[in-house]
């Protein structure tokens, strides 16, 4: 702070100086207090009184047990010998006369919805004329893939949907845990459950109930969805803080609620519009976070995609399915090969598959309607065939972004006709065509497009194709949810949503060069002046002792 | 003869080091969202860089009306009279020891290229900071459904010029550094600004220079 005219004991009196007219002058104090007052109320009131009174509300009303208002064991009709599942059913349906129909008009009975999709109109889609990449599709294997309908016998396009003893009331309603279906029964229950034990215990759905298709869905615990498996009957908060056993132990019917057996919550693997959804808001309210900026988020940030930072948390999930792989044999009988956690790595029938645990979602643009791979669709085959498509961008007002489990596959296509093929899997026979059985992709290509009614041109080949699941489930605890930096930074989880300025992600390349090159020029610009000044001043210091001399 | 003059007001240099303060936090913190490295964690910078945007708008609110209840704006009206001399100091007279072309008083503080680059800083830069910022602040999404906010297709022009101008000002900074050195001595311009006092020569006689 002190040129050469000090000595030293000026230095330190010039230093007391400045310090004695910085501090004398009261108006700094004053302003420099103001200011700190400004800064910390600022800081203070950018925090949002958070809406906690509803949700602890419904906290406690979800801790309560559920008390059942009617024994099923009283019923005189429940006390009969039970000769088949469809009595079961007569039984239920004379006291709750109109339930029938309500159920007859639900998904889970018809497997199909009229709804209305961009570009194809009105259109009544479901697992009937929908192909997906697992076990790509029901057509010619009800017998096997309908073990998951809400009913009895649909063994195959000839089934009764207007039988109203065909539905299986138990399936969703048994409270005993030992219901369950036969494997390849077509929706019939297994020869063992003892229908009298099962129809006197009913109740409300529990976990169990709903998972016993929605956890096994494709031929395993949590080979589909990856947020919902058989670990959440019994999980730590870390895993589901809503499903959580030692949390708030919620039951799926408890957000998933229900009017007239309709019930809320879509899955986009085979729904199409963005209605009778469920949302975190409807418990948490739109302004969740003390900071008004993290709610704001949620204009265009679904809550999932911070609060569910990984999915398949206690067992994996199936990632890939290469079916191009199947049909080989060791002699002659079809054989499995597993990893190390146990799961199929390997099956005659089904091809390769890849697993992932603990994985990080990818992310969507997400409006809330979708479309599907349906019947006949002629595909574009240079890039990945969506099986089921997410619609949104960037600059949709009503999307936001959402995580996704991306299930690639490939799978079956005809070049000639330019179609994905429904292959024929599943029969209790040989040679009718079942790929499961004869190990013959033609035969089983030409058996199950002749079964949806669609050519099939004898050449087959394979192509990739990608199904999207949002991920609503395994909701982690607050404290794991994602940071700012996971998304606001390069190679972040959002690299591949380019489609609009993400702050600490992206920059301007023009405008870096600039400033680079500004601030780059300023220190030049000034090292060549400082040293042009430092000689001139050596040599007005050596002119001056000439002088002297 | 050389006389000891009051220079800089107390509110002048509350406003210059406060603004100094300000501006190299906000440059900090706002490079730090920009993603050139991590110091404060993303999110704590968001909010601190905010309450530093707020404040530094107050202190410009105030500063304005400094400016105008002292008329101190004066002194930043831009002047081409003795531009070129002063151009032609800092490149070659400055290495032959010449004086300062430009008298510094009370009432004329600023030597042309000083008054221009202030003036831009002031109506230009300043400016374009606040707004872009401000923008940045208050914009939500576009066409948002319940919470009201500026629409606008998306923050990717207003980032560019806000990045720009932050580029711009922290270029400011470096020279301005730089160029306090130029005084009579290498620390006069910064003991002024402290302590408010500055030792000027007296008004020369009316001699060509």
């Amino acid at each position: 702070m002190c040129d050469k005219s000090y000595n030293k004991k000026t230095c330190k009196h010039v230093f007391l100086q400045y310090t004695y007219y910085f501090f004398m002058k009261k108006i700094f104090i004053i302003l420099i207090i103001i200011n700190a007052i400004l800064v910390s109320g600022i800081i203070y009131f950018t925090k949002h009184q958070k809406q906690v009174d509803a949700l602890q509300l419904l906290q406690e009303s979800y801790s309560k047990p559920h008390t059942p208002s009617v024994d099923h064991t009283k019923f005189e009709i429940l006390q009969k010998k039970f000769n088949s599942p469809q009595e079961v059913t007569a039984a239920c349906l004379s006291c709750h006369t109109e339930r029938g129909k309500e159920v007859m008009n639900t998904r889970h009975w018809k497997w199909q919805n009229e709804e209305y999709i961009e570009g194809r109109g009105l259109t009544n889609l479901g697992k009937k004329n929908i192909l997906n990449n697992f076990c790509i599709g029901i057509g010619g294997n009800e017998q096997s893939c309908n073990r998951c309908h809400a009913g009895f016998g649909w063994a195959d396009s000839t089934f009764d949907f207007h039988n109203q003893h065909n539905i299986d009331c138990m399936v969703c309603h048994d409270n005993t845990g030992e219901y369950f279906k036969q494997s390849g029964g077509a929706g019939n229950p297994d020869p063992s459950v003892n229908l009298n034990k099962v129809a006197t215990q009913v109740g409300k759905p529990l976990k169990a109930n709903c998972g016993y298709c929605h956890f096994y869905g494709g031929g395993g615990n949590n080979v589909k969805h990856g947020d919902l498996e058989d670990a959440q009957l019994n999980c730590s908060r870390d895993v589901d803080v809503h499903m959580a056993k030692t949390g708030i132990n919620m039951e799926c019917v408890d957000c998933h609620t229900t009017e007239k057996h309709v019930i809320s919550g879509k899955m986009y693997s085979v729904s199409s519009t963005n209605t009778n959804r469920l949302s975190c808001t409807q418990c948490h309210g739109n302004t969740p976070h003390e900071l008004s900026i993290i709610n704001e988020h949620t204009v265009k940030v679904a809550c999932q995609t911070c609060h569910i930072p990984t999915y398949a948390k206690a067992n994996a999930t199936k990632m890939t399915w290469d079916w191009s792989t199947a049909c080989k044999l060791k002699n002659g009988e079809p054989y499995h090969e597993e990893d190390s956690l146990g799961n199929h790595t390997y099956l005659s029938e089904k091809g390769t598959f890849t697993w992932g645990k603990d994985v990080k979602p990818e992310y969507v643009w997400f409006n809330g309607t979708a479309d599907h791979y349906m019947f006949g669709d002629k595909v574009d085959t240079t890039k990945p065939i969506a099986m089921n498509t997410l619609r949104g961008s960037y600059n949709d007002p009503a999307a936001q972004i959402v995580p996704v489990k991306v299930h690639r596959a490939n799978q079956l296509f005809d070049p000639v006709n330019g179609r994905m093929i429904q292959p024929k899997l599943f029969d209790k026979e040989k040679g009718k065509g079942a790929l499961w059985k004869d190990f013959d992709f033609d035969a089983a290509s030409a058996a199950g497009m002749k079964y949806i009614g669609q050519p099939y041109s004898g050449t087959y080949t394979f192509v990739q194709t990608e199904s999207f699941w949002p991920l609503n489930h395994q909701v982690a605890p607050k404290e794991q949810s994602l940071s700012c930096k996971e998304c606001h930074s390069t190679n972040g989880r959002l690299a591949n949503l380019n489609d609009f300025y993400l702050p600490g992600r992206d920059q301007h390349a023009g405008v870096e060069l600039f400033g680079m090159l500004s601030i780059i020029l300023s220190f030049i610009g000034i090292a060549i002046h400082a040293s042009l000044r430092i000689r001139a001043h050596k040599r007005q210091q050596t002119e001056s002792k000439t002088i002297e001399q | 003869m050389k006389r000891k003059v009051y220079i800089y007001k107390a509110y002048e240099r509350f406003w210059h080091w406060t603004q100094a303060f300000l501006v190299l936090f906000l440059a900090f913190t706002g490079f730090e969202i920009h993603g050139s490295f991590e110091f404060f964690g993303f999110e704590h910078a968001v909010v601190y860089h905010n309450a530093a945007a707020v404040s530094f708008m107050i202190l410009i609110v105030f500063t304005i009306f400094w400016h105008f209840s002292t008329g101190e704006w004066k002194q930043y009206v831009p002047t081409t009279k003795n531009i070129k001399a002063q151009v032609q100091y800092y490149l070659f007279g400055m290495f032959k020891n010449a004086p300062h072309p430009v008298h510094k008083t009370e009432l004329s503080k600023l030597n042309p290229l000083q008054r221009i680059v202030y003036f831009l800083l002031k109506v230009v830069f300043i400016p374009l900071m606040v707004i872009s910022g401000v923008l940045y602040m208050f914009y939500r999404y576009p066409h948002n459904g319940d919470i009201a906010g500026i629409n606008m297709e998306g923050l990717s022009t207003v980032a560019a010029l806000h990045t720009l101008g932050a580029f711009i000002m922290i270029a400011f900074v470096i020279v301005h550094l730089y160029l306090i050195t130029t005084g009579t001595t290498v620390f006069t311009n910064l003991k002024a600004m402290l302590t408010g006092y500055e030792e000027l020569e007296d008004e020369p006689k009316q001699t060509k220079q």
